[in-house]
């Protein structure tokens, strides 16, 4: 599952359509609001056609999160942990491997091709900053799912995602809750856009 | 893990949201209430969804009325379905606050959830009104006996809610709705995970794929609660 080869950096699954079609809806959406929807909805309606396209590179984007983020608890599992960051740490991996399992099948399923896993490297250096990062990837997981979800043509792709982001947001509240945070830092969970996300995660793939 | 709840005011965001009713304004303004006119808003939901999945790059001018109107009926129907899940839940943590059953660091928690709830509420309400007719509130009941059951009883209903905005994803045929639905449902089931939590029970009931409900099984589980 954690692939020898080094193949996709992050920023190819950039140029890979989802980056087109978000960057299209959200600036025609920008535009709304300032026009009023009649005069984009022309635009909105080719950003989505556009994106047509695009499951398959959304699935790909989110299979490499989830490769990212079932290497982060691999290897915090085999650094020091203990007690209910170890329990923790355990169930979440588990669930984050069954997410790259299953986004592997989907996208062949979509006669796609599943990207390989990038290697990562993780700063933590003991169980508080471990539990830190795991929160900030849970956090940005959520955030990346919502982001991509409108654009997602197929109804059954659409299903599968959100049948993956509430578990990203049940992971995010636990590891909240371990770390003494509130488990919904707000009302609406955030959107974020794909350069929000390669940002945040950038520093995380091995050179 | 017994005071999760201790940064709770330390949270920029969260202190946001719950002080600034700009915030709130901004979240509906989102949902559609920036949108100019019943008209403008018809051809954008054309445009974003009104035909199904094959036909969806024909234009926004020559979309039948009735798919329109159907995609829009449809979407409200949803939204009113979210909007009275979310006033039972508002109303529930709001009888729970005044039922003098928590203090301290659970109560600053469910007063977050319930502040959550509300913003929900005035988030859906707005969005039924841009589309039609809302839901009425509705007058509802809830067994209040111990912390103990309220917790249960929140963790059940928060699972529950998060199973059902899961359940409507596919239907949604609005984008802006659909980017707002599922803004709740993660949501919902961070609330929904914490309150497992705080009663012994796993984050993750369902494992590693969450299961929707649909509206017939979500419908019959929360009537009991409901009055009138």
């Amino acid at each position: 599952m954690h692939s020898k080869l080094i193949v996709p950096e992050l920023e190819a699954v950039e140029i890979n359509g989802m980056d087109r079609g978000s960057f299209l809806l959200k600036s025609t959406l920008a535009v709304g609001a300032v026009y009023g929807a009649a005069a984009v909805s022309p635009f909105v309606q080719r950003a989505m056609a556009q994106s047509a396209m695009g499951d398959i590179d959304i699935l790909n984007f989110a299979l490499t999160l989830e490769f990212l983020e079932a290497d982060f608890y691999k290897k915090g599992l085999a650094s020091n942990l203990s007690g209910k960051t170890k329990e923790l740490a355990q169930l979440l991996g588990e669930h984050e491997s069954a997410h790259v399992d299953a986004l592997s099948g989907t996208i062949t399923d979509l006669g796609g091709t599943p990207v390989k896993s990038p290697t990562f490297k993780f700063p933590f250096t003991d169980e508080a900053s471990f539990l830190e990062l795991a929160q900030t990837l849970e956090d940005t997981g959520v955030g990346a799912y919502n982001g991509a979800a409108p654009m997602i043509e197929s109804k059954k792709v659409l299903g599968a995602a959100g049948s993956i982001v509430q578990i990203e947001a049940r992971h995010a509240a636990a590891i909240r809750l371990l770390r003494k945070e509130t488990p919904a830092p707000g009302a609406f969970d955030e959107a974020l856009q794909e350069q929000a996300v390669l940002d945040a995660v950038k520093p995380l793939i091995a050179a | 893990m017994t005071h999760p709840e201790e940064k709770v005011q330390d949270q920029p965001a969260l202190r946001e949201l719950t002080d600034d009713p700009a915030s709130r304004k901004k979240f509906l303004k989102l949902m559609g209430g920036g949108v100019a006119g019943a008209s403008a808003f018809s051809l954008f939901l054309a445009a974003c969804g009104g035909g199904d999945e094959e036909t969806a790059g024909t234009t926004a001018t020559t979309a039948p009325a009735e798919t329109e109107a159907a995609a829009a009926d449809g979407d409200l129907k949803i939204v009113n379905y979210a909007l009275t899940l979310e006033y039972l839940e508002a109303d529930f943590y709001a009888k729970v606050i005044e039922s003098g059953l928590f203090s301290g660091a659970s109560l600053e928690l469910i007063k977050v959830i319930g502040d959550h709830e509300q913003q929900h509420v005035d988030a859906l309400l707005g969005t039924a009104k841009t589309l039609g007719e809302h839901a009425a509130k509705p007058e509802t009941t809830f067994p209040l006996d111990s912390a103990d059951s309220v917790l249960e009883l929140a963790a059940t209903v928060e699972n529950l809610g998060a199973a059902a905005y899961l359940g409507q994803a596919g239907a949604i045929k609005n984008k802006e709705i659909l980017a707002a639905a599922i803004a709740i449902h993660t949501v919902e089931a961070r609330h929904a995970a914490a309150l497992n939590i705080l009663t012994g029970k796993s984050p993750t009931p369902d494992g590693a794929f969450a299961a929707p409900l649909s509206m017939e099984q979500v419908l019959p589980k929360v009537k009991p609660f409901i009055v009138s």
